[in-house]
């Protein structure tokens, strides 16, 4: 692991998830202070490392994870990537501002911000990932995450609606992404942009070219909405304004920009690539601009306007000359910069008035004309007025459509389309600018609008200072971001850019002064396109489609659902069982027909001859486990023919040589029963019958199949000759693990982190246990002696009592002689948990909880701090994980033995095994103490 | 003893099948305990029946069994704990709530 300033960038917004989580408790601002630095500290490294970028350099940073698999932690720090970093940063530190004053007193900041900083983690994982497939995990967290962002005010309905079908189009067009990220990998021989960049041609001459690029392409069009996926965009207004500002500027919506620029040069440079990408660009350009100008929502106008201002990106990498890339990266810095600030502004309008209805208001100049100033600015430079930044963007734009020649006799197109859709984002600017701000005296709103407070304030005035800025100085303030970021873009091929507010008398400027003309002539005749819109609008828009889509899928899902039985647990684990079957039996016709009759069930090595003990304990086993079956009516019968069968197969390890195994069984043995015990009582009499005969001759039929089947497995494999792998266990376990019984060793040294996993689910488990039954409280039905409720007879609890220190005294010997003869963790914490169970079922519960006050979910988590501690300590001396050491020590009194920090660890697994069994069984014995709570939650 | 310890186990596992097919929630758990004993012993005798000593590597023993299979069955029959306890709370779960035994309590017969 280098050290590197890199992942720095991508910690700091998920470390403030963290670090909010903690102070949002404490106080609103505290939380939004949080919040704030955390998204500035990403930047800090962002900056130290910028000169490198800025040099040419790509600052690369990486981990292994599973190298095999082309899957590593891998990250790269380019031109792209420092752009879209300090985008997302950088407005990410005005929306923090701009929210702790947007959002309503009352609202839960806290879960605002921690969405909002995953994100921004999610969205910064998209630009600095290397692998493309970590690209993909960081697009689905922002999938994830906008969809708890669109869905904050979770109580409206629409807010809801809008933000599952967010969902279901990114996320559909995540999966596109996924697959096209595979077989990209597949084809150029590695998951690393690098690599696939080097081989872009490979790629592009590669059979499965076409297929690649229709599942990216859908991957960016269903991310940054376009036409034909537009519709989730305008929905998702639904959100917060400051969701809106940041998701639809800056984030989200490029992140689908993002990946066209990402890609393109692997994968721009077709035909394929110039048609698809410049005709859908061009469509969802001219068509969001359209449906900008009908809408009377602002917040809906802006929404379209950035469905219109993402089309025309797209269009720019689809023209696919190097002057429309650097246009389109030019114009993605433009478009964050205004459209943040209009966002913003919006929000402020609709905070400071109480609607977002254009019609509704009007004459605002006068009572807020600080907003109003920066909302002109704003709207100007999304109209492309000259000296605002917006102006350059489209200026280039203008000029790589009238320079391109990939239209032959039909050229003059594309300026056409450029004017027509210059000319409508002209008309919907002035609209915005017109109805809001002029548009004669202030008419009555909901709220007597006024200037907002400073600090909302500020935000949008330093996005519209950037406008400014960049508009009048461009090659000063964005010269050298854009070159290394097209750099990125284009390798080898960055055209000179000459970023300059005059270029003289030329076709753009004169398709400017059209667009300008002609969008003002439109603005004033806009009435005559509402009514012509009213008279012939379209009764399917696209969202009602997708949300009668969504509800045929969800029947149809139903509908398979209830064919399939998915809800029987018998009809699917007959299924599974049949599969098993069917797939068992097959494999071994194949291997019979592969040695033509020759592979044999029955191997040739000698048989161990049989004795009586175990032809005794077999004819038990037999006896318990039919027992089990037959009388599992009678559920205490079944317990306890089950026990039976339990130390039979206890017995058998200890036959077949293995003392830990036999020890583990026992106890286990002990505990289970006794947990079976405590629940009969909650169980309702069995009614007589419910399965058919039928039925059961069926169940009777997979069992013995399966049956036979274990048994013919289990023969052919014992009666052939078999190679341990165990030899290197045997080898070091004395030396290197400093222990003699090997099984213990391998538990607690060779496979740590295997027992490490264990451990961990067994917590899970009773964990998982306790969250289910808590608040449950349950009647017993039979009149059966309430067990552990009140003390057992006084000769029992008498003799528990003297008992307990006895038997912990075992535990700990048990403990201690584990590294070396049977014993250990495992054993000795089942053998501390039954001598503690014995306390509470002879003493009662109320006696024992007095007494052993013990709160066994800290003491899951303490036994689990203490094996994963034990396995950290090691990186203290450079180690890996788990490494083990050991030494010999000579306490007084006691002989001298070998202590290993295997024991540590050990004494983890200890602690959990007793928590688990302890939290067990008092939360099943607490189900009848309707008015204490289980000891588990105290 | 092979053949004893192969029949065992099928015998183990049919008796297991059978009460996990079973419609209440109790006999599922017996099932899948006799059945986690069946697949535990299974991997256990995965190191064969021959061995005369325990996997101690101590002055004076030779000819160990094999520690590995040991390792992971231990584990695994401690785990077996863990589901089973689960299973119980999952069982008395679907009983307070539905009043009824029945495995697709709540759902479907």
């Amino acid at each position: 692991m280098p050290p590197s300033f890199l992942p720095l960038i991508l910690l700091a917004p998920f470390a403030g998830i963290l670090a909010v989580a903690l102070t949002a408790r404490v106080s609103r601002k505290l939380a939004a202070w949080t919040a704030g630095v955390a998204m500035a500290a990403g930047l800090a490294p962002a900056l130290k490392l910028a000169p490198e970028v800025f040099a040419g350099g790509v600052v690369h940073w990486r981990v292994a994870w599973l190298p095999e698999w082309g899957l590593d932690l891998a990250l790269r720090f380019d031109g792209l990537g420092l752009l879209f970093t300090g985008l997302i940063l950088g407005i990410g530190v005005m929306i923090v501002l701009y929210a702790a004053y947007y959002l309503p007193k009352y609202d839960d900041l806290g879960r605002f911000y921690m969405s909002l900083l995953g994100f921004a983690g999610g969205m910064l994982g998209i630009v600095l990932a290397e692998n493309i497939i970590l690209m993909v995990v960081f697009w689905e967290v922002t999938s994830l995450t906008s969809f708890l962002l669109i869905a904050y005010k979770y109580q409206q309905v629409e807010a809801r609606i809008s933000a599952r079908m967010a969902l279901a189009v990114t996320g559909g067009g995540g999966l596109a992404l996924l697959a096209g990220a595979l077989l990209l990998g597949d084809v150029a021989g590695s998951f690393d942009f690098s690599v696939i960049e080097e081989r872009g041609a490979l790629v592009r001459a590669d059979g499965l070219y076409p297929v690649i690029l229709i599942l990216f392409l859908l991957g960016a069009f269903t991310k940054s909405a376009q036409f034909p996926f537009h519709f989730w965009l305008p929905n998702a207004m639904a959100a917060p304004t400051p969701v809106s500002a940041y998701l639809h500027s800056a984030t989200m919506v490029k992140a689908g920009v993002f990946l066209l620029a990402r890609m393109y040069p692997v994968l721009a440079g077709t035909d394929l690539w110039f048609v698809t990408v410049t005709t859908v660009g061009a469509i969802t350009f001219v068509y969001g601009a359209y449906v900008a100008l009908l809408k009377h929502d602002l917040k809906g106008l802006l929404a379209y306007s950035t469905v219109s201002h993402l089309g025309l990106i797209t269009l720019l990498f689809g023209l696919d000359t190097p002057l429309a890339a650097v246009a389109a990266v030019f114009h993605i810095i433009n478009h964050a910069i205004f459209k943040a600030s209009l966002f913003m502004s919006a929000g402020i309008i609709d905070h400071e008035t109480g609607t977002r209805d254009m019609r509704r208001m009007g004459g605002l100049f006068k009572t807020m004309p600080r907003t109003a100033v920066l909302g002109i600015l704003a709207a100007g430079s999304m109209a492309g007025v000259p000296l605002l930044n917006g102006f350059l963007s489209k200026e280039m734009f203008f000029t790589a459509a009238v320079a391109h020649e990939n239209f032959g006799g039909a050229a003059y197109i594309l300026p056409v389309v450029a004017t027509l859709g210059g000319m409508l984002g002209v008309a919907y600017s002035v609209r915005f600018v017109w109805d809001v701000f002029f548009d004669g005296p202030p008419k009555p709103m909901p709220k007597t609008p006024h200037e907002p407070p400073m600090w909302m304030r500020l935000p949008v005035e330093v996005l519209v200072a950037l406008v400014l800025i960049v508009g009048f100085l461009p090659q000063v303030v964005v010269g050298p971001i854009l070159l290394s970021a097209s750099e990125a873009v284009l390798p080898g091929a960055v055209p000179q850019i000459k970023l300059a507010v005059w270029h003289g008398f030329n076709l753009p400027l004169a398709m400017t002064v059209i667009a300008f003309g002609l969008g003002v002539l439109q603005f004033t005749r806009r009435h005559t396109l509402y009514a012509w819109q009213e008279r012939f609008a379209w009764s399917l828009t696209s969202p009602v489609a997708f949300e009668r889509f969504y509800r045929g899928a969800t029947r149809f899902s139903s509908a398979v659902m209830a064919l399939s039985g998915a809800r029987s647990l018998q009809r699917n684990l007959v299924l599974f069982f049949s599969f098993l079957l069917v797939a068992g039996a097959w494999a071994w016709v194949k291997t019979e027909r592969a040695s033509d009759g020759g592979a044999t069930l029955i191997g040739s090595t000698p048989v161990m001859p049989i004795d009586a003990a175990s032809s005794a304990a077999f004819a038990i086993l037999i006896f318990a486990a039919c027992s089990t079956v037959f009388l599992r009516h009678n559920r205490l019968l079944a317990v306890i023919f089950l026990s039976v069968a339990g130390t039979i197969v206890s017995l058998a390890f200890l036959r077949f040589n293995a003392p830990d195994l036999a020890l583990t069984q026992l106890t286990v043995e002990v505990v289970t029963i006794v947990l079976l015990l405590m629940s009969l009582r909650y169980l309702p009499p069995r009614p007589p019958k419910q399965s058919s005969d039928l039925r059961r001759l069926r169940d009777w039929m997979i069992a013995m199949a399966a049956g036979t089947g274990v048994t013919v497995m289990a023969f052919a494999m014992l009666t052939r000759p078999y190679d341990t792998i165990a030899g290197y266990h045997m080898a070091n376990a004395k030396p290197g693990g400093g222990g003699t019984n090997v099984v213990n060793v391998i538990l607690v040294d060779f496979r740590g982190y295997d027992t490490l996993g264990e451990i961990t689910v067994l917590a899970m488990a009773a964990l998982g246990l306790c969250a289910l039954l808590a608040g449950v409280r349950m009647t017993q039905p039979q009149s059966s002696p309430p067990l552990l409720t009140e003390r057992s007879t006084i000769m029992l609890s008498e003799l528990m009592r003297p008992l307990l220190p006895l038997s912990m005294a075992v535990a700990v010997y048990i403990f201690l002689r584990g590294h070396n003869l049977p014993g250990g963790g495992f054993i000795a914490g089942l053998v501390a948990a039954i001598a503690l169970m014995l306390q509470y079922v002879a003493s009662g519960m109320d006696f024992a909880t007095e007494r052993l006050r013990v709160n066994y979910v800290r003491l899951l988590g303490a036994g689990l701090g203490i094996s994963t501690l034990t396995g950290m300590a090691s990186f203290v001396f450079g180690n890996p994980f788990l490494t083990s050491t050991h030494g010999y020590v000579t306490p007084p009194l006691i002989d001298k033995f070998e202590l290993a920090s295997a024991m540590a660890f050990d004494l983890g697994v200890f602690l959990v095994v007793v928590g688990t069994v302890l939290l067990a069984m008092t939360v099943i014995a607490g189900l009848k103490r309707a008015e204490q709570p289980a000891p588990g939650e105290g | 003893m092979e053949a004893l310890v192969s029949v065992a186990l099928g015998l183990l596992t049919a008796c297991g099948v059978y009460l996990i097919l079973r419609p209440t929630t109790f006999s599922v758990i017996l099932g899948l305990s006799l059945l986690s004993y069946a697949v535990n012993v299974l991997i256990f005798v995965g190191a064969r029946l021959k061995s005369t000593a325990p996997p101690l590597t101590i002055p004076g023993l030779s000819n160990q069994t094999d520690p590995l299979p040991q390792a992971l069955v231990l584990t695994a029959i401690v785990i077996g704990f863990g589901m089973t306890a689960y299973l119980v709370a999952l069982a008395l779960k679907s009983k307070a709530e539905s009043g009824s035994d029945h495995v697709n309590a709540g759902g479907e017969r």
